[in-house]
């Protein structure tokens, strides 16, 4: 059990007389009042925050990967922002090849209750790398695993980055990629027969197979492959 | 050696195989610079067996994993050391085929992930989509999703209730509630046709409106609904059993609840009162009285007494809308997104067009992105649609509380023994459709 | 397929056999016992893994089937209800659980999506699960009602009940062989389905 804890309920820090939170009607498609922690990051970090807009009453940052780790920990740990809450990362590749491949990083504040959106933007042709915020959210693990498998960009400093959705031997790339065909690489027939070979019981990772005394139990054919240097996850 | 070789640099908590071959055993227990600290033997162990660990797999599939989840399972005896979760054996694409269908053609898909809860999400969708096109519902309309999204709630709960009982062991009040379950699959079935997988909305309205009788049946189940909910806790609030299983299992504290992303019943079982609902209203859920309950220990049997104050309180909620259902049309007047009736595109020259412009290419919303977040059984469900302005959305992203509520389970089960790790696992409510998309 | 006559008839029903009252009646009583106490392994995954639930709950109860006892190791099962969708990564498992239950076994695919792919024509889901393991019955719908299921059980029942013992083929393991003339390489497969099957070329629809 753990240790008493006062109870956070939201909208504490805005004080007795904040307005109340009411459904939005009538959003305006660009234009509207910003969040003010984008005002706040811009006097803060200055260049690193290259753009800020606000689309249907959303407050969009875009920031430079280089910085973003500084910023998401600015936001978290400064108690004028406290973004306590990582709702989600996730990735946008447009159709129009022009357009470069956008990190999204939804973040809440929930005594302040705020949403804010960051975004890094990266260049397609180069490879796709930001770093992570695993540091300073946990929830962000899953999340950027995700983004990794069906995107193909690495999380700098995430302690353990391999697919999740898809198998870890998958062959035909990152399904959520413009150039990727909604039905596969593959045809069906060698779709199927490379989901079959995969042999389930193989599919343990170098953290689990490090359990010791398993290794004896481990059949032959997997003893064999691992001794020859193969690591599960790639 | 053959090398293998790695495109991404990732920082195993494993160094690899030594110089035998085997795997390099990880001590449990570092110092910060990462060498191994003598751990206590567990006492009433028998010193040789002390030290030997097992891995075991659960699942795909399993009774008792609620759905096609794989947990490893690092057990030093009955107790579980480390877990490792696996995921993604319902992995469908949901996101891909989203980019390839126009807004309403999503709805269908938007039932099958969370199929606990389709009419909710369902709403959610279209709330989202409906902010990206500019577009504002009805009075009814809006009446009529809250009802919706508050029998999509109490269908969620009810599934989680009875399978919850039955993985620690309790097998009645499964069929009491699914029993429950029925008298809102014959109301939504009346509204819509359709008993599990919806697609109850449109952008801009609904599929239909509700039918005669659907009133005095909703009021009918309202009035009967609380004497079950009773009934199943009588059996098992003060149950010594139910009690001696679920406390103090898999606590969080509200902080690591938070920085894990936890959302929903998870989080506010840990104290933190953060409800979708009350702090980023939608559909005017400001004006409905309702409590959202808020735990205090964060364990499996807070989490057990929140879900059921929830149905509680889905049902005031129903109350209330039920009172309130004003007249008047369910869909918005815009021939963008609804369609004209048919008796008129058969006839007028501009029904027609527009029917046709609808039917074959869909309606375009103007470039730009929404993250629309609802209140769903599981935690904050929202739906991030980027458009470019055309009839299909350039990128569908379902942020799934399910999936991030998952991630904590590794934190939760350290410690607990293996039957612990099938009652934490329900008391998460996962859905897999929902995690693997 | 199977182009070329089969030399022996291994389904006899023929008064000329050899089969007599006493056979005839065994398979009437074997058969009669199978169908009427078809133990279930739910290989639920998706949607009508839900409905399955409910059609084992109070309104439809499947225990007037013999079914309510549900087997969740495939050892101890007869039919593997595949309720759901089953994407590439779950494949191997359906394959290694139908090979782990014993014989006789059937199969009832429920639903859309696992006897055709359903609605997820895309990367990630197999497109029928008679791909992967012999199906017997295929219950329709995207989720097929309980009744619908239900008819779906009576009818594997009825194919039960027709069986023979005679009949050496019914419980064959079948697995492709590649020395059999009817065995078709997936390659040649691909070729053939060239302008409907899937598509590196995704010739289809703009869909």
């Amino acid at each position: 059990m753990s240790a008493p804890f006062t109870p956070l309920v939201a909208g504490s820090a805005l004080g007795a007389g904040a307005p109340s939170p009411a459904t939005p009607h009538h959003v305006a498609l660009a234009g509207g009042d910003a969040n003010p922690s984008a005002a706040a990051l811009q006097a803060r970090f200055g260049d690193a925050v290259r753009r800020v807009h606000v689309v249907r009453g959303e407050t969009n940052v875009v920031v430079a990967d280089a910085s973003l780790l500084d910023i998401v920990r600015w936001l978290h740990d400064d108690p004028s922002q406290q973004y306590e809450y990582l709702s989600d990362v996730t990735a946008v590749e447009f159709r129009d090849p022009e357009q470069p491949i956008e990190v999204v990083w939804h973040l809440r504040s929930i005594v302040y209750r705020r949403f804010l959106r960051l975004k890094v933007e990266l260049t397609r042709g180069e490879p796709l790398a930001v770093s992570s915020v695993w540091d300073v959210y946990k929830g962000a693990d899953w999340l950027e695993r995700e983004c990794y498998d069906m995107f193909g960009i690495a999380f700098r400093g995430h302690p353990d980055l391999r697919r999740i959705l898809m198998w870890e031997g998958y062959r035909e790339g990152f399904p959520l990629r413009k150039d990727f065909p909604l039905r596969g690489r593959f045809s069906r027939s060698e779709q199927l027969r490379q989901a079959l070979a995969a042999n389930p019981e193989a599919r343990y990772s170098m953290e689990e197979l490090s359990i010791a005394d398993a290794f004896e139990d481990l059949p032959q054919e997997m003893r064999r492959r691992l001794s020859g240097g193969e690591q599960a996850g790639e | 050696m053959p090398t293998t070789k790695r495109t991404v640099e990732v920082e195993l908590s494993t160094t690899g195989l030594d110089a035998q071959g085997r795997p390099v055993r990880v001590p449990l227990v570092t110092d910060d610079r990462g060498n191994a600290v003598a751990m206590e033997a567990p006492e009433a162990m028998e010193p040789d067996l002390a030290g030997e660990h097992m891995l075991i797999n659960i699942g795909p599939q399993h009774p008792a994993t609620h759905g096609v989840l794989r947990l490893v399972l690092e057990l030093d005896g009955e107790t579980v050391v480390r877990c490792i979760p696996h995921i993604g054996y319902l992995h469908c694409g949901f996101e891909k085929i989203g980019e390839y269908r126009q807004y309403n053609q999503i709805i269908p898909w938007t039932d099958r992930e969370d199929y606990l809860n389709s009419p909710g999400n369902n709403v959610a969708f279209v709330l989202g989509a409906e902010r990206l096109f500019g577009i504002e519902i009805t009075e009814r309309c809006t009446v009529l999703r809250v009802i919706a999204m508050e029998l999509s709630r109490i269908i969620s709960h009810l599934v989680w209730w009875g399978t919850t009982c039955i993985d620690i062991g309790a097998f009645t009040p499964f069929l009491w509630l699914f029993q429950e379950r029925e008298r809102v699959y014959e109301l939504i079935e009346m509204w819509i046709g359709a008993r599990l997988t919806t697609s109850l909305t449109r952008v801009g309205g609904m599929g239909a409106d509700i039918p005669d009788g659907f009133m005095d049946k909703l009021t009918g189940f309202v009035k009967s609904f609380p004497k079950t909910i009773d009934e199943a806790e009588r059996m098992l609030s003060k149950n010594a059993v139910w009690v001696g299983r679920t406390v103090g299992l898999g606590a969080m504290s509200a902080d690591e609840a938070m920085n894990y992303g936890l959302s929903g019943p998870m989080l506010r079982a840990s104290g933190v009162a953060y409800d979708v609902r009350r702090d980023f209203p939608y559909l005017d859920y400001e004006t409905y009285d309702f409590d959202v309950p808020v735990g205090t220990s964060g364990d499996v049997y807070d989490r057990y007494l929140v879900r059921v104050e929830e149905l509680r309180q889905s049902v005031r909620i129903l109350e209330q809308a039920i009172r309130r259902l004003p007249d008047g049309p369910v869909n918005v007047d815009d021939h963008r997104v609804i369609l004209p009736p048919k008796s008129k595109a058969t006839s007028d020259m501009e029904s027609m067009i527009h029917h046709f412009k609808q039917v074959m290419e869909g309606p375009r919303p103007p470039a730009g992105e929404c993250y629309v977040a609802v209140e769903s059984p599981k935690g904050e469900k929202g739906y991030y649609m980027v458009s470019d302005g055309t009839s299909k959305p350039v990128r569908w992203r379902i942020r799934p509380p399910s999936f991030v509520n998952l991630s904590a389970i590794p934190k939760m089960v350290e410690g607990h023994l293996l039957s612990d790790v099938i009652a934490i696992n329900a008391s998460i409510d996962i859905v897999m459709g929902e995690i693997d998309r | 397929m199977g182009l070329t006559p089969r030399p022996e008839s291994t389904v006899s029903y023929n008064p000329a056999s050899q089969e007599g009252w006493v056979a005839t009646k065994l398979d009437f009583l074997v058969n009669w016992a199978r169908a009427s106490s078809l133990w279930p392994m739910p290989f639920g995954t998706a949607c009508c893994a839900i409905e399955f639930m409910a059609s084992a709950a109070s309104d439809f109860d499947l225990a007037r089937f013999g079914m309510e006892r549900m087997s969740f190791s495939p050892r101890q099962a007869d039919v593997l209800i595949c309720a759901g969708r089953v994407p590439f990564k779950l494949a191997p498992v359906l394959r290694r659980i139908w090979q782990q239950m014993p014989q006789p076994k059937w199969a009832i695919s429920m639903g859309a999506c696992a006897s055709s792919g359903g609605m997820f024509d895309n990367y990630a889901v197999v497109q029928g699960i008679d791909t992967i393991i012999p199906v017997d019955v295929y219950v329709p719908g995207c989720p097929p009602r309980p009744e619908g299921l239900i008819y779906g059980i009576m009818l594997l029942q009825e194919k039960v009940k027709k069986e023979r013992a005679a009949d050496k083929t019914l419980r064959n393991e079948m697995e492709p062989d590649p020395k059999s003339q009817l065995y078709i390489p997936p390659s040649l497969i691909d070729e053939l389905s060239e302008p409907f099957g899937n598509s590196v070329h995704q010739t289809r629809s703009g869909l």
